[in-house]
C-alpha cells in the first residue's frame, strides 16, 4: 500500500496553500472529492479513510457482512418451517422467529458497542467488559437465587421488576467499582482492570461453590440459564431492552468524535481539551447499561464482544468510531445469526450458540491475527 | 506569560521519610522565544511542565498561562492556549501521520475538520518536513520521524504556548539538531512560546533564549544562557564538576 501511495505522491504537486492542498469539506470521515482536480492527483486531506483502496475495502466488507446477515435472517425466518407457505400457521411461526431475530439484533448491538467503547475507554484491546466481572455477577445472582430458594428461585428472577432490578444491580456494581477505582488514589486503569478480574474470579468461585451443593435437578435448571441462550432468550423484556439499549448506544454514537480522542490515551486527550477522567467514567456507565441489557436477555456471551471488536478493528482499520461501531454491530449480527442458524438446523442444539461462537470465532480470530500480526 | 505562584506538589505521604516535595516554586516565564528547563534527575522539571500543562494537578499554589488560571479554567479553553507533549506516546489506535496531526485541530473543530483545519494540518506537516510521510502509518516510521509527527500535532493545535517534555529523547545527533532548529523556527517565525525540558545543557545553551535551572524541586537559576553557562553555576546545579569553554558556536559545558 505504501508503494502505491508513493507512486501517487510522485505526481502530486502538493503545495501547501495551493487550492488543491485544501480539501473543500472535511466531513471527518467521508472522503472529500474534488471535481476539478486532475486525474491521478490526490488532494491533501485528513480523514478516517486513508486511501481509495481503504474506502473500497470498508464498503466491500460492509456489503459482504450485510449480505451474509440478510442471508441468515431469511434462513432463520423461512428455513424448515413445517407449515405450507402462505398459510396462517406459517406466518405465526415466522412471527415467533422474528422475536429471536430481535434478540440477536439487540445482543449484537449491545455487545459490539459496549466492547468497542470499553476498549477505547480503557485504552486496551484485550480486556472486555465480560472479563471485568460483569457476567460473573450475573452468574452469581442467578446461582444465588437457586441456591437459596431452590428451583422456585429461577421463577423469582423472572418478571419486569426483577429484570429492571437485575439490570440496575449490574449497573450499580459497575459504577461503584469504576468510580471507586478511577477517582481514588489509584487513578490507574491497569489497577482497575486487575481488581475487576480478581472480583470476577472471586464471584465465579463463589458461584461454582454454590453450584456444587445444588441438587442435580436444580443444577440442570440453573445450567439452562447460564448458557448464552438465544433460542430461549427472554423476549418479554424486549420492549424495555430495545429503547434502553438504543438510548445508550445513541449517546455513544453522538459522542463518537470524543471517543476518537479518548482512544489516544489520557495525556493526549487532556491536552486536546477532553476531560479524560470524566469522559471515561461516562463511557463506562453506558457500557455497563449495554452489558446489563445483553446479559439480562440471553445470559453470558463471554467471547462474542472480544471477537466482534477485534475483527472490526482488523477490517475497518481506522480510528473513527462512526466506522467501527456499524462494522462491529454487523459482524456481531452475522456471527450470532449464523451460529444460531447452524446450531438449529445442522446440529439441532440451538441452546448452545456460544459453543460455536467460541470454537469457530476463536479460529477465525487466530487466523486474522496471525495474518496481520497485530491487534 | 506563564506565571507560577507558590506552586507545590507532594509525592508520597506527607511527613514520611520517603516523601518528596516539588516547590514551593514562584517564577515568571516571559512570552516569546524558547525557555529550557534543565536540572538533574528528580529536580521536578517534568512535574512542573506537566502541572503547567494541567495534566497533573497541583497540591497548592496558582498557575497562570496568558492570564488564564490553568487549574480552574475549562480544559477546552486551555487547549486553545497551550499544548503539551509528554515523553511517552503510544497509541492503541493505528494512525497515519496526517490523521495524528489532524487530531491537533480537535480543540478548534471538535473533530469536524474544515478547510481551515486542513490548511493548518498541511502547514504543520510541511513545517516539520513530513509531507513525504504524511500518509504513512506511525508504526512504519523511525523513532525520529515519529517524534516529529507528535510535535507536528501540537503545532497544528496552533496554541501560543507549546510545552515539550524531553522531545530529544532517543533522537540521534542529526535528528536532535533538526528538531531544535525546527523549534527555533517555530518560536521565531510562528511566534510560539516554547517551554522545553532538556537534558543536554549544551543544546539548551545554544538554542534557547532563557534557561530555567531547577534543583531539589525549586528554581536554582533563571536567566539567559550566558548567565547560566558558568563553571560555578553549572557545577552547583548538576552536582558535577563542569568546565565551560569557548566553543566555535558559543560556550560549551564539558563535564566528563
Amino acid at each position: 500500500m505504501t508503494t502505491q501511495l508513493d507512486r501517487e505522491r510522485g505526481q502530486d504537486p502538493r503545495r501547501a496553500g495551493s487550492p488543491e492542498a485544501v480539501s473543500g469539506r472535511g466531513r471527518g470521515w467521508a472522503p472529500a472529492e474534488h471535481a476539478a482536480r486532475p486525474p491521478g492527483v490526490r488532494a491533501r486531506r485528513s480523514g478516517a479513510i486513508t486511501s481509495r483502496r481503504h474506502g473500497l475495502r470498508y464498503v466491500a466488507v460492509m456489503a459482504l457482512l450485510g449480505g451474509l446477515s440478510l442471508f441468515f435472517t431469511l434462513g432463520i425466518l423461512g428455513y424448515g418451517n413445517p407449515m405450507p407457505f402462505g398459510s396462517s400457521g406459517y406466518w405465526l411461526i415466522a412471527q415467533m422467529r422474528i422475536k429471536t431475530l430481535l434478540i440477536i439484533g439487540v445482543v449484537a448491538f449491545c455487545q459490539a458497542m459496549a466492547t468497542v467503547a470499553f476498549q477505547t475507554a480503557t485504552n486496551n484491546r484485550i480486556i472486555t467488559p465480560s472479563i471485568m466481572g460483569f457476567e460473573s455477577l450475573y452468574i452469581a445472582i442467578q446461582t444465588g437465587a437457586v441456591f437459596f430458594f431452590g428451583i422456585a428461585g429461577v421463577t423469582m428472577l423472572t418478571g419486569l421488576p426483577q429484570f429492571l432490578m437485575q439490570a440496575a444491580a449490574m449497573v450499580l456494581f459497575a459504577t461503584i467499582l469504576y468510580s471507586w477505582l478511577l477517582s481514588g488514589k489509584f487513578s490507574n486503569i491497569h489497577i482497575m482492570l486487575l481488581v475487576g478480574v480478581v472480583i470476577g474470579g472471586g464471584l465465579g468461585s463463589l458461584s461454582t461453590f454454590m453450584q456444587r451443593v445444588l441438587t442435580p435437578s436444580e443444577f440442570d435448571v440453573l445450567t439452562a440459564r447460564l448458557f448464552g441462550n438465544i433460542g430461549n432468550g427472554r423476549a418479554e423484556y424486549l420492549p424495555y431492552a430495545i429503547p434502553i439499549a438504543l438510548l445508550a448506544g445513541g449517546v455513544l454514537w453522538w459522542r463518537a468524535r470524543r471517543l476518537n480522542v479518548v482512544a489516544l490515551g489520557r495525556n493526549t486527550a487532556d491536552n486536546l481539551g477532553v476531560n479524560h477522567k470524566r469522559e471515561v467514567m461516562f463511557i463506562l456507565l453506558l457500557v455497563s447499561v449495554l452489558m446489563a441489557m445483553s446479559t439480562s436477555l440471553v445470559g453470558p456471551m463471554t467471547f462474542l464482544g472480544f471477537l466482534v471488536a477485534t475483527l472490526a478493528y482488523q477490517f475497518a482499520d481506522t480510528y473513527s468510531h462512526r466506522m467501527l461501531f456499524p462494522m462491529a454491530m454487523l459482524i456481531g449480527y452475522t456471527v450470532l445469526a449464523g451460529a444460531f442458524f447452524i446450531m438449529r438446523h445442522v446440529f439441532y442444539a440451538e441452546g448452545a450458540v456460544t459453543l460455536i461462537i467460541e470454537l469457530l470465532g476463536g479460529i477465525v480470530f487466530l487466523i486474522v491475527l496471525m495474518r496481520k500480526g497485530r491487534l | 506569560m506563564i506565571s507560577l505562584t507558590e506552586v507545590t506538589k507532594n509525592y508520597g505521604s506527607k511527613g514520611s521519610a520517603d516523601s518528596v516535595q516539588i516547590g514551593p516554586m514562584t517564577v515568571e516565564i516571559a512570552a516569546g522565544g524558547i525557555t529550557a528547563l534543565v536540572g538533574p534527575n528528580g529536580a521536578g522539571k517534568s512535574t512542573i511542565l506537566t502541572m503547567i500543562g494541567r495534566l497533573l494537578g497541583v497540591d497548592s499554589g496558582r498557575i497562570e498561562v496568558a492570564g488564564h488560571d490553568v487549574v480552574n479554567s475549562p480544559s477546552k479553553t486551555i487547549a486553545k492556549i497551550l499544548s503539551i507533549l509528554r515523553q511517552e506516546n503510544h497509541f492503541v489506535t493505528r494512525l497515519t501521520v496526517r490523521q495524528l496531526v489532524g487530531f491537533g485541530r480537535f480543540p478548534h473543530s471538535k473533530g469536524r475538520l474544515t478547510a481551515e483545519d486542513e490548511r493548518h494540518i498541511s502547514e504543520a506537516i510541511d513545517f516539520l518536513d513530513l509531507a513525504e510521510l504524511e500518509n504513512r502509518y506511525l508504526d512504519q516510521l523511525s523513532g525520529g520521524q515519529r517524534q516529529r509527527a507528535y510535535v507536528a500535532m501540537v503545532l497544528a493545535q496552533n496554541t501560543d504556548y507549546v510545552l515539550l517534555d524531553e522531545p530529544l529523547n532517543n533522537l540521534d545527533m542529526q535528528h536532535a539538531v533538526q528538531m531544535m532548529q525546527q523549534l527555533r523556527r517555530a518560536a521565531d517565525e510562528l511566534g510560539r512560546t516554547v517551554l522545553i525540558v532538556l537534558h543536554d545543557i549544551n543544546f539548551a545553551a545554544h538554542y534557547s533564549d532563557q534557561i530555567l535551572a531547577m534543583k531539589d524541586g525549586v528554581v536554582a537559576e533563571h536567566g539567559p544562557p550566558e548567565q547560566i553557562m558558568r563553571d560555578a553555576v553549572l557545577s552547583r546545579v548538576f552536582n558535577t564538576e563542569v568546565t565551560v569553554i569557548d566553543g566555535p558556536h558559543g560556550p560549551l559545558a564539558v563535564y566528563y
